[in-house]
């Protein structure tokens, strides 16, 4: 499955709360280390690379992040609007970008918001950057909505260029598809956590990629997967050990360590039946067990992610 | 019977919306309120946007229509949650079926109706209306709120980062119908797209240069046909505020105890408040447990499990370091819940359900976890 460091655009999505930030950012993190100019591009209004790093962009606008070749931007629509109507249209696109008239518009036209994000998104993957003074990416990896909000953005263009027919929208439509739907430069990571679920949600996704863009899945991250610190001859041994101790902190330690097995062998089953039904061992990352996911800890999992590209 | 954790929540109220960010159990928390409430003799009926396959199945969610149908109360009773004279009643919502059932309401006439449902940006796009999803959702509420037939309905509102954007999503809804200049384009009608007002011809002629004649004549069709249904949507938005806002309407949290959710979950709190809707309490899903009288202890660890309970160095090792990451899991989250009560204020209940060994994904998983929703108000931890 590897090789997203060949590919220009590479979208992250899953099911809510399985860690789709998290995953993005490592990958940039690895992509970086790797020597590529990478930007991680956050489609949801948040910023949680930039806030990570502890950097505070203003929105819309593109930041470095730490080490080198690292990049982030939390995408926003009014911004890439503006951006696009410039380039389309120069100071009559200005003059279109100031009118109130034509926010309304925008922002009532329904999925304008997910065609103009996403085309922010390719637009950071050309060589030939459309922004002034942009420079080119190696890899722009997309922290993408939701899964099922993450096909809708990605069919937008398609969609657009079919009610449109002809005209610039329908062109530039056509333009964006044409990328998103060429493996050679474009992925689809798809993040699960070893869950029912999210399980259950990747192998959705997979269908439904297939299905309406024709695309593969690029690679399968299962995040937080529990370390399998007892097999089950142990675990019978500590249960039996629990059964006749009595000293409280022993009979607590006991019960912590068989509840986490219990876990994990859950957790074992499901990735199990996802490498079934992908018919290919996802990816792997350990859970962590820190307060909270700095810079270091992203570094760990960026370790990890290295065998992706 | 003095009612302890959820039932005592939701007692009075006819309308709970349980809300959160994202992979937090939303769902399976509001399935297990609702089978709680039912074994308590309501009529209950949950509304679930997207279930877990197995608990879709176990529940006969996977039937086709968009209305509720009455649950099987052999597979609760099997689980040990008898429903008696209760009643339980669940849902999957289709948004975009409900969306065209609410233009088929608010149509004018037969012939308008017919026109939207074939439009072509209606077709390929409705489910990108701004906010529709999340208006669908409060939409069918109302209209099974005003069926009047359940003492409780459930909503489990959409998976969206953003746990507030069904709260916007009326008024979004509105905006999206009031915009002056897209009246301006309305007036114009169809193909002909005249010039109305100087300013508004200047910027449709800029706009027929960026996005083609064809889209915006198709565009402008979409929004002359739903401008003639914004008194109805209007109406409909302001029907579902009243609701959201009505004393019988508790709005229930479900977090993690995770940084983020919990800051989504006080920003949520914020943004209740100020919409002036009730919000009944907080539940903290999938806490890591410390037992008490156990801080301090690590070090010692590995030789007390030898001596004590008689395990292998090697296995003595493993199980110490087990317990040592859990421990700083259970400190983690105690620190976290305790910046959501205090963020929350002491206003607002807040309970904590231990992380359970399975997932919860059937019947006997949504007992157990009913079972410590209703059990107790403090949780662990709690004193």
């Amino acid at each position: 499955m590897p090789g997203l460091a060949d590919k220009r655009l590479v979208f992250v999505t899953g099911k809510g709360g399985v860690g789709k930030s998290t995953v993005a950012i490592a990958l940039g993190i690895a992509a970086a280390r790797r020597g590529l100019r990478t930007v991680v591009a956050e489609l949801s209004g948040q910023a949680r690379a930039a806030e990570t790093f502890g950097v505070s962009p203003p929105s819309g606008e593109e930041v470095r992040l730490g080490g080198d070749g690292l990049h982030a931007i939390s995408i926003d629509m009014e911004r890439a609007m503006e951006e696009y109507l410039h380039e389309r249209a120069g100071r009559v696109g200005d003059l279109l970008a100031a009118s109130r008239a034509f926010h309304a518009f925008a922002h009532a036209t329904p999925g304008m918001r997910e065609l103009l994000t996403i085309g922010k998104a390719w637009e950071l993957a050309q060589d030939r950057r459309r922004v002034r003074g942009g420079r080119p990416y190696d890899l722009a990896i997309v922290d993408a909505p939701a899964t099922g909000h993450a096909l809708g953005a990605l069919r937008a263009p398609s969609t657009f260029a079919e009610i449109a027919r002809v005209g610039p929208i329908a062109n530039q439509g056509r333009t964006i598809d044409a990328t998103l739907r060429d493996p050679a430069q474009t992925a689809v990571v798809a993040v699960a956590l070893p869950e029912e679920m999210p399980v259950t949600e990747t192998l959705a996704l997979r269908r439904r990629l297939r299905d309406t863009l024709g695309l593969e899945l690029g690679a399968v991250v299962v995040n937080a997967c529990l370390p399998e610190r007892i097999g089950p001859r142990q675990a019978r041994t500590a249960a039996d050990a629990l059964a006749r101790t009595q000293a409280p902190v022993a009979r607590a330690a006991l019960r912590a360590a068989l509840s986490e097995h219990a876990r994990a062998c859950g957790q074992r089953e499901q990735v199990a039946r996802l490498a079934e039904g992908l018919d290919t061992a996802p990816l792997e990352l350990p859970y962590l067990f820190v307060e909270r996911l700095d810079p270091a800890a992203l570094g760990t999992l960026a370790d990890r992610l290295e065998e992706l590209l | 019977m003095k009612e302890d954790g959820v039932a005592a929540l939701l007692a009075g109220t006819r309308v709970c919306v349980v809300g959160g960010s994202g992979g937090v159990g939303k769902t399976t928390t509001s399935a297990a309120i609702a089978a709680g409430m039912a074994a308590r003799g309501l009529k209950v009926a949950v509304v679930t946007i997207d279930p877990a396959q197995r608990l879709a199945t176990a529940l006969g969610l996977d039937e086709l229509g968009n209305e509720p149908h009455r649950i099987e109360p052999g597979s609760f009773a099997d689980a040990g949650l008898p429903l008696g004279d209760g009643e339980l009643w669940a849902m999957t919502l289709d948004p975009k079926r409900t969306f065209d059932e609410l233009i088929e309401k608010l149509a004018p006439d037969d012939a308008t109706r017919e026109q939207i449902l074939a439009n072509r940006v209606y077709r390929e796009l409705s489910d990108a209306i701004a906010g529709s999803q999340e208006f669908t959702a409060v939409a069918k509420l109302y209209d099974l709120a005003r069926e009047g037939y359940w003492d409780l309905l459930v909503l489990d509102t959409p998976p969206s980062r953003n746990a507030l954007d069904f709260l916007d999503a009326p008024d979004r809804l509105a905006a999206f119908f009031e915009g002056r200049a897209l009246q301006a384009l309305l007036r114009g009608g169809g193909a002909g797209l005249r010039l109305i007002g100087r300013g508004t011809g200047l910027v449709l002629g800029l706009l027929k240069r960026v996005t083609g004649a064809e889209l915006l004549s198709d565009l402008s069709d979409f929004f002359r046909l739903l401008g003639g249904l914004l008194g109805g949507f209007r109406e409909r938005a302001a029907q579902v505020e009243e609701l959201l806002r009505a004393d019988g309407t508790t709005f229930l949290l479900v977090t993690s105890p995770e940084r983020e959710p919990i800051e989504e979950a006080i920003y949520f709190r914020r943004r209740l408040r100020a919409a002036g809707m009730a919000l009944g309490g907080a539940i903290v899903n999938r806490v890591h447990a410390d037992e008490p009288g156990t801080d301090g202890a690590l070090e010692d660890l590995p030789a007390l499990l030898e001596a004590e309970a008689g395990l292998s160095p090697a296995l003595a090792d493993r199980v110490a370091a087990a317990f040592a990451d859990e421990h700083a899991l259970a400190r983690r989250d105690a620190a976290n819940v305790a910046q959501l009560r205090e963020r929350l204020g002491a206003g607002v209940p807040l309970l904590q359900v231990p992380l359970l060994d399975g997932d919860v994904h059937d019947v006997g998983g949504l007992v157990r976890l009913g079972a410590e929703l209703f059990a107790h108000r403090g949780g662990p931890g709690a004193k």
